[in-house]
């Protein structure tokens, strides 16, 4: 342990901790959230920290800065910055590393800048107190730095507001900030995580080229293993507090030598996944809460190569699993666990038989004032198909659940269901059958269901409102059918919405929306809100469940991986407008739309067994109030050809049945296109 | 545990009204109306220390307000001489005359301030919390109506609270009790007209950003009647806030009617209440001898409405730290 003097600053590595131990002191006592954490951090080097939402990857964060707030306190262990001991730095000194040589990235871009100062005087603020910099050098230093984020029209930029600019050229000019006063460390805490996936892959693509062009060393959060395997070269995987595998990127993704970080590779869907063929596997259980952590190996209970007696005994220390110190895990078994042999595959499914049209959707348009929320939607759903709506933000897919729902009226257009027409039935006005038959799975999980009422509660009322059953010892009979369905305990019923964790709230939510037998589900992102573990069990048993049931579901997403997975058929919305839809072989391969072939080329990749065509987009997405004329997409088209894409709407080309693109390049052209994903033979 | 505290609520409270409202009516047997009362504010003490133990603020709060909640409904029980008897003028405190102990002294007109400062936080307490009640009973409600249903109902409810709001309170007071005639009731009336906008406003507020939540929408989609949807689904969800306002609003209320007797309007007299007392004393407490008259009645009712203020703060400092 040569770093335990003081050793010259020069060969340091940028950021080392060794043992740290973090806890959190509240009323009841010393929470651990973090335990014997140890990260080694080389100059120029970026580092993913990977993990799911309570394992502390965040805690680390902030440790580093010092930030830890009144109630976390470094309990044990060091960290050193080049060197020094930051534990042992003074206030005067934390702030001036903090400000000159350390700069964190958050993921909100907008609690990071002062809504009432115009960008540009927050840019140049940086240099001005940091350096004491005169204000034209720091204006003319400022204008360069939001060149190289990729900022164009730099002076436009610098005389806005934060709410005036978009999302992602928030986030960039936080980078920018960041950037501006040279450190030489960058934490980055889920720095696109609020963004949306096409304007995420433009910040990722910038943070991947920080380190090269700026020699900043990075410490990369994340939940997304992909994202970090885009812009890292080592990646720690941490797991309830503890960090449960390390290593260099390339080790990690083509061997994983833990069976959390194996777990986390099965659950998250990849190209050649496929619901009936190959299903997900989702790591069984819950995370422990850290007072409730196992004896021995954190992992343990839901580990599917558990040996009672050992790895449940002591505690687990990391193993280095190669002669240079590269890729380590805390796995006890870890040499006695054949890691290549094939995961066990989940239960094959036999594909549906669709049944005949249940929901027919013409020519909807809907617009608030000067936002075109929906134009011109038009397409159809089956009995017992999956059929997915996907867009990034902006593009009118919730404001077609909510007219679908009754929730607000259609502008024009018709949506016909079950030889009903509901585009202008408002809710209060459908009867009970209707109500019945079109159901809900709501986003969120910490809203979908009523804080203080039981889940039991909430579940019956459904059913006393909907569900064929008139006494109430049939209510509560069927009530724990539901239950068992979603694979909750029957205890649960007495249980409050708070008691539960996200991943059991959305289980409740899908009870809900079936509890009456609908004939059509829509689910508004029911996952997108969950860690990928749990992500994958609550979409399998969604599959499963409406499979079961025979239900049309109607997936409301943003993620095309995880539509990709589910859909049969998929239909690309951007602005309010479709552009691609058909079957999801269809809009998953070639011809694609420009924008289906954005979307497809933005989702970071976990398997090593493809590889993927980059396509950036430029810009953000415009407006919905101000949307561009002619084709919506058209501002960020990589194709675009001036003088027609701009004028006119494009036409609407049929490649198969039903397999529909809304694109003014030429048949030929589109067919042209190449796959975004090659498969790689090993 | 909440229904417990509601019964205890109630335990106390639908006597104490009954008695202070109706006592005329009631004759000499009213007062063991009150007799179980004394143990449910007892328990009701217990109930809120144990479960506010957390917060020393909240602690005291709720001594101070149970200290007179028990006051008011022991009154009739306790070893005093009747408030409304003229027994010997201008006692300092301790004095004794006929062998009647005058612990705080006599008022000008020769009865025990002691007793009519007990007998007169009765009237303060039921009137003061009735009339809170009523106001957020009216002002919620329409929150809720303005804040859920939206469109016109809200342009109509957020119009007229405006309206109501632009008149100075004292004003309003006078305009009502002079309109209806001034007694107890019109109290409630003038408070609600005062009080309720206000509430209104919050109420309203709260509803509005409860409206967008997925449960709503959820509750929504299966056809629930917007009675249930707002009574239901929001109300207990918004409860936390409302409960911090309620307590300051107690205060306020307290106040309003002590105003309110002192200027000789509302509560008439001869039963005693602490505006009254200190109206009465006004002059005669001009004398530092005589201040005690002023000083018991005005100490009284600041500390029942610091009570109320400290509950609120407790509450507001525990519902923030989880």
């Amino acid at each position: 342990m040569s770093q335990s003097a003081h050793p010259a600053a020069k060969d340091a590595p940028i950021l080392e901790c060794r043992n740290l131990s973090i806890s959190y002191f509240g009323r009841a006592g010393a929470v651990p959230a973090v335990v014997d954490f140890n990260l080694t951090l080389e100059r120029g080097e970026a580092h993913g920290l990977v993990g799911e939402s309570g394992c502390g990857k965040s805690t680390v964060a902030l440790a580093v800065m010092r930030h830890l707030g009144r109630a976390g306190r470094i309990v044990g262990g060091r960290i050193w910055y080049q060197g020094r001991d930051l534990l042992a730095a003074s206030e005067e000194e934390l702030r001036r590393i903090r400000g000159a040589e350390i700069a964190m990235i958050y993921q909100e871009p907008m609690s990071s800048l002062n809504p009432s100062t115009r960008v540009g005087d927050q840019l140049m603020e940086v240099l001005t107190c940091h350096e004491g910099a005169r204000r034209r050098d720091a204006l003319i230093r400022s204008s360069a730095m939001l060149e190289r984020v990729r900022m164009p029209d730099a002076g436009r930029i610098m005389r806005s507001y934060p709410h005036q600019l978009s999302g992602g050229q928030q986030q960039r000019i936080v980078i920018a900030m960041a950037l501006l006063s040279n450190p030489q460390l960058l934490l980055l805490d889920e720095p696109t995580t609020a963004l949306d996936v096409t304007v995420e892959a433009g910040i990722v693509d910038l943070i991947r080229d920080i380190s090269a062009e700026f020699g900043t060393s990075m410490l990369y959060i994340s939940h997304n293993l992909g994202l970090v395997r885009e812009t890292c070269d080592r990646i720690t995987v941490m797991y309830s507090g503890e960090a449960v595998e390390t290593g260099s990127v390339a080790s990690v993704f083509s061997g994983a030598r833990h069976p959390y970080t194996q777990g986390l590779f099965a659950s998250i869907p990849v190209p050649g996944a496929d619901k009936n063929r190959r299903p997900l596997m989702a790591i069984p259980g819950q995370l422990p809460s850290p007072r409730e952590r196992p004896p021995g190996c954190f992992f343990g209970p839901r580990c599917v190569h558990f040996v009672a007696g050992r790895c449940d005994s002591a505690s687990v220390a990391m193993k280095d699993l190669d002669a240079t110190n590269t890729h380590a895990s805390r796995c006890l078994r870890v040499d006695e666990i054949s890691w290549d042999a094939p995961l066990a595959a989940g239960i094959e499914r036999a594909a549906v038989n669709l049944g005949e049209v249940v929901l027919q959707v013409r020519d909807l348009s809907k617009r608030y004032g000067p936002v075109t929320a929906n134009d011109g939607v038009t397409f159809d759903a089956r009995r017992g198909e999956t059929v997915a709506i996907v867009g990034e933000s902006g593009c009118g897919k919730s404001t077609f659940a909510r007219i679908l729902m009754g929730l607000i009226p259609a502008g024009g257009g018709s949506i016909e269901f079950e030889h009903l027409e509901l585009s202008r039935l408002a809710v209060t006005r459908r009867d009970r059958n209707t109500l019945r038959s079109l159901q809900m799975i709501f986003q969120n999980p910490s809203e979908t269901l009523n804080p203080s009422r039981t889940v039991g509660a909430q579940i019956a009322r459904v059913l006393r409102k909907l569900g064929p059953q008139r006494d109430e010892s049939a209510i509560r009979e069927r009530m724990y059918e539901l239950l068992d369905l979603v694979k909750l305990p029957r205890e649960f019923a007495l249980r409050r919405p708070r008691q539960l964790s996200g991943g059991q709230k959305q289980r409740v939510g899908i009870a809900r929306a079936f509890a009456g037998n609908p004939s059509l589900v829509v689910a508004d992102e029911p996952v997108s809100a969950l860690d990928v573990s749990v992500q994958a069990a609550v979409t399998e048993l969604l599959i499963d469940i409406q499979r079961r049931e025979g239900t049309t579901l109607l997936f409301i997403s943003h993620d095309l991986s995880v539509v990709r997975y589910l859909a049969d058929r998929v239909v690309v919305m951007y602005l309010g407008s479709v552009m691609e839809q058909g079957r999801m072989e269809e809009v998953f391969a070639p011809p694609y739309h420009p924008y289906t072939e954005a979307l497809l080329a933005a989702v970071p990749l976990v398997d090593r067994r493809y590889t993927k065509r980059p396509v950036l987009l430029a810009g953000d997405i415009p407006s919905a109030s101000n949307p561009p004329p002619g084709c919506r997409f058209s501002t960020r088209c990589a194709y675009r050809i001036a003088g027609t894409c701009d004028v006119r709407p494009p036409p609407v080309q049929e490649f198969a049945p039903n397999h529909r693109i809304a694109c003014h390049l030429t048949r030929e052209r589109l067919a042209a296109m190449q796959p975004v994903f090659q498969e790689v033979i090993l | 545990m909440n229904v417990r505290v509601a019964g205890l609520l109630a335990l106390i409270w639908v006597p104490l009204v009954a008695y202070v409202m109706f006592r005329p009516s009631l004759g000499g047997l009213g007062s063991y109306l009150l007799l179980p009362a004394i143990p449910a504010v007892i328990l009701l003490y217990v109930t809120a220390v144990r479960r506010w133990r957390e917060s020393w603020v909240a602690v005291l709060g709720v001594t101070l307000v149970c200290f007179w909640l028990l006051m008011a409904v022991s009154a009739p029980f306790l070893p005093l001489p009747d408030p409304n008897k003229p027994i010997a003028p201008y006692l300092a405190p301790g004095g004794i005359r006929n062998g009647v102990e005058f612990l705080l002294g006599s008022d000008m007109r020769g009865r025990d301030v002691l007793s009519r400062d007990l007998w007169g936080c009765q009237r303060v307490l039921v009137w003061g919390v009735t009339a809170t009640a009523v106001a957020y009973a009216v002002g919620g409600g329409f929150g809720l109506i303005g804040g859920y249903l939206g469109g016109w109902w809200d342009e109509i409810v957020s119009f007229a609270g405006n309206v109501l709001l632009s008149f100075p309170v004292m004003v309003l007071f006078i305009l009502v009790l002079n309109l209806f005639g001034q007694s107890g009731f019109n109290i409630i009336i003038a408070v609600t007209c005062s009080s309720a906008p206000v509430i209104m406003r919050i109420v309203r507020g709260l509803a509005l950003d409860a409206k967008s939540r997925d449960y709503i929408l959820a509750a929504q989609t299966r056809g629930e009647h917007p009675l249930w949807i707002m009574l239901v689904e929001m109300l207990p969800n918004v409860r936390a806030p409302i409960i911090v306002d309620a307590c300051l609003r107690l205060g306020y209320t307290t106040v309003a009617i002590t105003t309110l007797t002192f200027l000789g309007l509302g509560l008439q007299p001869p039963d005693p209440d602490w505006g009254l007392m200190i109206k009465e004393a006004a002059t005669a407490a001009m004398l530092w001898k005589y201040s005690y008259m002023l000083i018991v009645p005005a100490l009284s009712v600041s500390s029942l409405i610091l009570g109320f203020n400290l509950i609120a703060d407790g509450l507001r400092e525990m519902s923030l730290r989880d």
